[in-house]
């Protein structure tokens, strides 16, 4: 049986306009859910890093990696799941606080090492980093005093200790002579 | 040298190596145009609808082997040019499509005969560029031709803002695309080709089959040594007919929907599959869960992505078909499996591909009888539907890179088009175009080209005033409940002809097949021959969509039938 999972993939692509485009229509026309996606500068000039969160079984995950690998403007693709990695998403959460509930509010922030960033008569902004886990407490505890809005950046994850992140990549149709066995049938 | 884009995209074009160029002008593309005669080498064919500009080049690159080309200004026609590039897309054909974009500073704001061409081919290209900078054209025509050609084949398109034709910058070619994110895999793993000779070794009731990949890799004198060598009978997929001799005693025939039925059961007797440059598509398989269930597959293609994306493969090689066939044959063994090829007969004997005779004439009928005129070496070009199929069957291609059809998209009206581009690359051979009467009507404004230029193109319209395979679906499926099948406005197609100045025909009995065809093939350019054939006569046998061999429909006992 096919078990349903969520992966990290990590792909280092050409920093060109179109390609989110071309990633994006990639996944939507092939039927593959991505729950997160974030993009940013990499260490390399021209170079950019996407970071997804994709949801399916040991197939999916295959086939989104060979399908990546497929445009001609992405360079590695790394299924990062099973390796020692940090994750991280930063938070914006801006919460409802008048004079008699600020406190408390801060107090909850405080909890989470998270910052008061902005106040204003009826409001504060709170930011705060962590996985989506400890995010998503946050947001919970913070939802009876009322939250105005919520910016949530996506996961972002690099590879723990001296290794760059995804150099185990999975190089399925460059130098790598064959792809791994398959045995997951759709 | 400093260049405009125009000149330089023209004098790109020549250093690739091309010599047609299939296309209809407008606003956006006129500075290429207008640059046209300064590069005399450069043929540009003026076609009727830019959709046949891009099926033209099409067949152009399947018949030359080289690199079609296709030109359409911006808007509708970059729109007309959707059909033909997810066409190549799906067949994996080496394809430039050159379209005009309106100026760089009018992009966005909804201009004149402004779409978002890169916008809209991005999923049915294998890249696409939209040039800003005239100084980038080099690098991107450089790189266009190497994407397209190498690797899995495929389209890629260009889109090319006025301005940026009319401006001038230095034109310096590179010599090789560098482009490190792009390297196609070509050979095979060594450990995964033993593993494959030891598979075959093994085996009892090995098949090989024969995709699209063996032809564009050259690889059909490594698939015969391997056939040969390890006593495998051959089956081939729509677009891997060809690839290996239809007169071979280890030929099967075609597989899946419309295939032989001898090659559905022998693929569900099989205990090795060796698939080569194919993609196991659903009109392959039917039923995935019950295809081939009895075996292990190795499989061979250039696109990992290909390897267990359909069916599970025990096997995997990752390469350029030839060259991981051409190892492959360096390990394997010697065999000969009388017992497998003695049980393929006797299926052969009990389940024959019979072609209707006596009084009906017949699309099959048709097609045999072309064969046999043209020897099996004929290049043929259809469209799809029923003839098609029919085509598929009962042709017996001799020699690869012959039969030229829309597979993986399925586009009605390729005919047309097709049999012009496959003129334009084999000038000195006659071209047989098959189409019906249902996909002809989409694209024969292309007549008008075929007439000016005489090309030796013989459509065959086998007519049945309906659209038969949709007829056919309704007859088997829908309680023959006909809906939206009847053409019953046909012009007279011999006179359509006429009127375009090209030599026509019409047969209506079987005993003028034969003197029709001979006729055709005598004419000094183009010619016409509309065959009124059984508006009742399916395509056997029938496996339905998603179904299995046990649901294979098979054809009714004929009348005074042969085999």
């Amino acid at each position: 049986m096919s078990v349903v999972q969520t992966h990290t993939i990590s792909a280092l692509v050409n920093d060109l306009p179109g390609v989110l485009a071309r990633v994006a229509g990639l996944f939507s026309r092939r039927g593959f859910n991505i729950s997160n996606l974030s993009v940013g500068h990499s260490e390399t000039a021209g170079l950019s890093r996407m970071t997804f969160v994709v949801e399916g079984d040991e197939w999916v995950v295959e086939q989104v990696t060979k399908q990546l690998y497929k445009l001609i403007d992405v360079v590695r693709v790394s299924d990062i799941s099973h390796e020692q990695i940090v994750v991280r998403e930063l938070a914006l959460l801006k919460v409802k606080a008048t004079a008699s509930t600020r406190a408390e509010v801060v107090q909850i922030a405080d909890l989470f090492r998270a910052s008061v960033v902005d106040v204003a008569d009826e409001t504060l902004i709170i930011e705060t980093t962590g996985d989506e886990e400890k995010v998503d407490a946050l947001v919970k505890l913070l939802s009876p005093f009322g939250i105005r809005e919520v910016m949530r950046t996506g996961r972002v994850a690099m590879s723990r200790g001296s290794a760059a992140t995804g150099s185990r990549a999975s190089r399925i149709g460059s130098t790598e002579a064959s792809a791994p066995d398959t045995e997951v049938v759709p | 040298m400093k260049l405009t884009g125009a000149q330089m995209v023209c004098e790109s074009l020549l250093r690739e190596g091309v010599e047609v160029v299939f296309g209809l002008p407008g606003g956006a593309i006129l500075p290429f145009y207008q640059t046209l005669p300064e590069y005399p080498a450069l043929r540009h064919v003026l076609v009727r609808h830019e959709q046949n500009a891009g099926h033209a080049a099409d067949a152009y690159s399947r018949a030359s082997g080289k690199v079609g080309v296709c030109v359409a200004t911006s808007g509708p026609a970059a729109t007309n040019l959707v059909t033909p590039l997810a066409t190549a897309m799906m067949d994996s054909v080496p394809m430039i499509a050159i379209t005009g974009q309106v100026p760089r500073a009018a992009i966005g704001r909804d201009a004149f005969q402004e779409t978002d061409t890169t916008g809209i081919t991005l999923p049915i290209t294998k890249h696409n560029y939209l040039v800003m900078d005239t100084a980038d054209l080099p690098r991107v025509m450089k790189e266009a031709f190497h994407i397209a050609r190498t690797g899995r084949p495929g389209p890629v398109l260009i889109d090319l803002p006025r301005d940026v034709l009319e401006e001038s910058a230095e034109f310096d070619y590179p010599d090789q695309a560098r482009i490190p994110s792009y390297k196609p895999t070509l050979e095979g793993s060594t450990p995964q080709v033993r593993k494959a000779a030891r598979a075959i070794a093994r085996a009892k009731r090995p098949l090989i089959l024969a995709g699209h990949g063996v032809l564009i890799s050259g690889a059909s004198a490594e698939l015969r040594a391997l056939a040969e060598r390890a006593q495998v009978p051959v089956i081939e997929t729509l677009l891997g007919i060809g690839s290996f001799p239809g007169d071979h005693i280890l030929y099967l025939g075609m597989p899946g929907m419309h295939g032989q039925a001898l090659c559905n059961y022998a693929i569900d007797q099989a205990d090795l599959l060796v698939a080569v440059g194919m993609r196991f598509d659903d009109r392959v398989t039917g039923k995935i869960s019950s295809f081939a269930p009895n075996a292990e597959v190795i499989h061979i293609d250039i696109d990992p992505a290909e390897l267990g994306k359909n069916v599970r493969v025990d096997i995997p090689i990752v390469g350029d078909a030839r060259r991981v066939l051409h190892a492959l044959n360096r390990e394997v063994e010697q065999a000969s499996r009388p017992e497998w090829l003695a049980d393929l007969e006797r299926l052969r004997a009990d389940h024959p591909q019979r072609i209707p005779s006596g009084a009906r004439l017949t699309g099959e009928a048709v097609v045999a009888e072309l064969c046999a005129l043209t020897g099996g070496r004929a290049t043929v070009v259809t469209g799809v539907g029923q003839h098609q199929m029919w085509a598929a069957q009962h042709y017996r291609f001799l020699e690869p890179d012959r039969w030229l059809t829309s597979g993986g998209l399925g586009t009605m009206g390729y005919e047309v088009p097709g049999a012009m581009g496959a003129a334009f690359a084999r000038p000195d051979e006659q071209v047989w175009s098959i189409g019906g009467d249902g996909g002809f009507q989409m694209t024969l404004s292309e007549l008008a080209t075929v007439a000016e230029h005489r090309l030796r193109v013989r459509f065959i319209i086998l007519n049945n005033n309906q659209l038969g395979m949709v007829r056919q679906l309704q007859d088997l499926f829908h309680e023959r409940q006909r809906v939206a099948i009847a053409y019953t406005g046909n012009p007279d197609f011999v006179k359509l002809a006429e009127a375009y100045g090209i030599w026509a025909q019409r047969v209506e009995a079987p005993a003028g097949v034969r003197a029709a065809l001979e006729a055709a093939a005598s004419v000094d350019g183009p010619a016409l021959l509309d065959f009124r054939i059984d508006p009742e006569e399916n395509v056997y046998p029938h496996v339905p969509a998603g179904g299995s061999v046990a649901e294979m429909i098979e054809a009714p006992a004929y009348e005074g039938a042969r085999s």
